[in-house]
């Protein structure tokens, strides 16, 4: 999109979300829950769909593009954008890395007008970290399939309109190889939703249980048609990739208010007649939290502008999300420690960030999942070099 | 429903507002500038107006080169067209000399409806509705903290905004509106406005174009002069008033002080 087109969205995302959504954010964490209004705010702004191709409705931002929106995102609680999150998320890239030409037009324009939310349906109780090993399975019975199964911690579950469900067709295959992607919408019959689950932050973003019993659905919610059996496991790694520089532009975000909380209380707090900023070691802390946030920044833009041109699908993805996520923990913890007394109490900003920041070393891989994935790409690499 | 809505450039609300020490005039460099806020109120009545009867919502705008940035957060929002007076005579102009511009603009429109705000935030005002009503020799209503327009019967009805309620006033269409902060909750552009605002029809005007002479507007014909201009003065710590048994009329007596009562 045009860059001057561009700075006018980021200009009023950024002033929706600080004009709009930061006065609500005590109200959201009490009621856990994000207002009405300011879903259907969001959606008519098009923020269901920002990262879904203009074709399909959505906006169609690059990875470079999206990363600046989405540090204005982080700005304020990460249930707003949990709330569209999934949609140009993990949900919505199932359909635009797996689906056929005729789903894609048929679903996303739904998803990016926030006429629907999307659930990306990945993780069991036995299978988080290692999704190969999940147990639900889908079956072929006549034309169409009959899922089994159950899936855990899914966000957005309680209200979404359609659920990406992963699923072992093939149990003789290698366990990667087995699993297929399906989009059953909610009120399929033998789906349901168990209760939200009661979450450490992230209030106003809800999570559940999503039971399978036997539902079965026609094989045109098999994602990718009859072609898309077997691919449902690469997709969804295609899906985390994206996912995983979103989730580390959303920890810039964050830790761009986390400084700013600290730096105006340190400046503003008074202790023996002066303010605590005056004091050597308050600065120490707040000029560490500063330098994660200038390192991590510069870090999601790089590898968002190598992810964009192709050089980087991997690496780049996890090294942004482990560093941006372990970096939002440090800033969110100075951050409580500058408050001092004032940080542990309900009903201040960064009790609440900190709180909320958790999440990020955890979900959509989790810091040794990251690890993992950036040392043996670059393993692999070199014994490529070797042989 | 075919609507003008006035809209105005003006240094961000939230910042030191100065003057040009070459001329007196408004300095604009040295500050961010924005959509006067409260005209954002009244391109969301335009709009809603506009959704509710059918029709067309132009903005006009006078001002420099860069208040084509105003007219384009008016178009992503959802305006239809616009239209930019702007020229380097204009510069310096005070209320007189710009409300006759805009009402030659405005006259040319043949508007049923002009919206403007109640006032713009930086010089404060508070008179150009009035001055483009008799310029263009329409009724007037004032303080609308809401609008309903019978496009059949040819009428627009206000709530006018008072001190202790509000009170019902009509005028025959055309007519100029001033609408309050109260009166809605403006939009924010989506996405898709911002994207279409650029290609939306936009007419740049100078001054022979609108039908005006250069020896009409700007500093040097200015009607009014500013000489100079002080920074509000610092807030005063309050005065604390103990009661004794006589707290009401030691009140009392401050509030004469000041002239309040
Ligand atoms: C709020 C929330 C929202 C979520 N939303 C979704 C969603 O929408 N969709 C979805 O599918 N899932 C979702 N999840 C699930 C999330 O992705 C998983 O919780 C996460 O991947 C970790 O899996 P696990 O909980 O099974 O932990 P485990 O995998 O059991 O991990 C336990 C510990 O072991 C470590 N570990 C595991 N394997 C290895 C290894 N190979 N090497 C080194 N260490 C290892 C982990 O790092 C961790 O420290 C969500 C979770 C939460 C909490």
């Amino acid at each position: 999109m045009l860059d001057s087109d561009f700075v006018e969205v980021v200009g009023a995302v950024r002033r929706f979300v600080r004009d709009r959504v930061v006065p609500l954010e005590n109200e959201i964490e009490q009621r856990d829950e994000i207002p009405a209004a300011i879903r259907e705010q969001a959606a008519g702004m098009g923020l269901f769909g920002f990262a879904i191709p203009e074709v399909y409705g959505g906006l169609g931002l690059s990875m470079s593009e999206e990363v600046r929106l989405v540090f204005e995102l982080g700005w304020t609680t990460p249930s707003f954008r949990s709330m569209f999150g999934t949609n140009n998320g993990i949900a919505g890239h199932v359909l635009l890395e797996g689906a056929t030409d005729a789903q894609k037009k048929e679903y996303l324009p739904r998803i990016a007008a926030g006429e629907w939310t999307a659930s990306f349906a990945l993780t069991e109780a036995e299978a988080g970290s290692d999704p190969s090993g999940l147990a639900t399975t889908a079956r072929r019975d006549g034309d169409g399939w009959v899922i089994e199964g159950s899936k855990r911690y899914i966000t957005n579950a309680p209200v979404a309109d359609v659920f990406m469900v992963f699923a072992r067709t093939d149990p003789d295959a290698p366990a990667h190889k087995g699993i297929t992607a399906f989009m059953v919408e909610a009120g399929t019959p033998g789906l349901s939703v168990g209760p939200r689950d009661h979450k450490m932050g992230q209030a106003g973003a809800w999570t559940a249980d999503v039971y399978l019993d036997g539902v079965r659905v026609p094989a045109s919610t098999l994602i990718g048609g009859e072609e898309g059996v077997g691919r449902g496991f690469a997709t969804a790694m295609r899906c985390l990739a994206h996912g995983r520089i979103h989730i580390a532009a959303l920890c810039v975000g964050m830790a761009q208010r986390l400084v700013e909380e600290t730096v105006n209380f340190a400046a503003a707090r008074q202790q023996g007649g002066h303010p605590i900023g005056e004091f050597q070691l308050i600065q120490g802390l707040i000029a560490d939290s500063a330098t994660d946030l200038y390192a991590a920044r510069a870090l999601v833009l790089d590898a968002a502008a190598r992810f964009d041109d192709g050089t980087d699908t991997r690496v780049g993805p996890s090294a942004a999300k482990y560093f941006a996520s372990e970096a939002v923990g440090r800033v969110a913890d100075r951050a409580v420690q500058v408050h001092g007394g004032a940080g542990y109490i309900r009903g201040v900003p960064v009790e609440r960030f900190y709180r909320d920041a958790r999440l990020f070393r955890i979900y959509e891989g989790t810091s040794q999942i990251q690890q993992v994935i950036i040392a043996r790409q670059l393993l692999r690499e070199a014994a490529d070099r070797a042989s | 429903m075919n609507i003008v809505v006035t809209v105005k450039q003006v240094p961000d609300t939230w910042a030191e507002k100065k003057l040009d020490a070459s001329d007196r005039t408004t300095d604009r460099k040295s500050v961010d500038n924005v959509m006067n806020e409260m005209d954002e109120y009244g391109v969301e009545e335009a709009l809603r107006i506009k959704e509710a009867h059918g029709g067309e919502v132009t903005v006009v705008t006078m001002g420099p080169q860069k208040a084509v940035e105003t007219i384009r957060k008016a178009l992503s929002m959802g305006a239809d067209k616009a239209v930019h007076l702007t020229d380097d005579a204009l510069h310096g102009s005070d209320a007189l000399q710009t409300s006759k511009a805009l009402a030659k603009v405005i006259a040319t429109l043949s508007p049923d409806l002009v919206i403007t705000a109640t006032e713009a935030s930086d010089a404060r005002g508070g008179v150009m509705g009035a001055l483009l009503a008799e310029r263009l020799g329409l009724p007037q209503l004032t303080l609308a903290r809401k609008v309903t327009v019978d496009p059949a019967a040819g009428t627009v009805q206000i709530e006018r905004q008072a001190d202790n309620g509000y009170a019902l006033v009509e005028a025959s269409l055309p007519a100029v509106v001033g609408v309050v902060e109260k009166i809605n909750e403006p939009r924010y552009p989506s996405f898709k406005g911002i994207m279409a605002a650029k290609k939306k029809p936009l007419t740049t005007l100078g001054v022979g174009e609108a039908g005006l002479d250069a020896s009409e507007v700007g500093l040097a014909s200015a009607g009014s002069k500013v000489d100079d201009a002080e920074p509000r003065p610092p807030r005063q710590s309050g005065t604390i008033v103990k009661d004794e048994g006589d707290g009401g009329a030691k009140i009392a007596e401050f509030l004469a002080t000041q002239k309040l009562i």
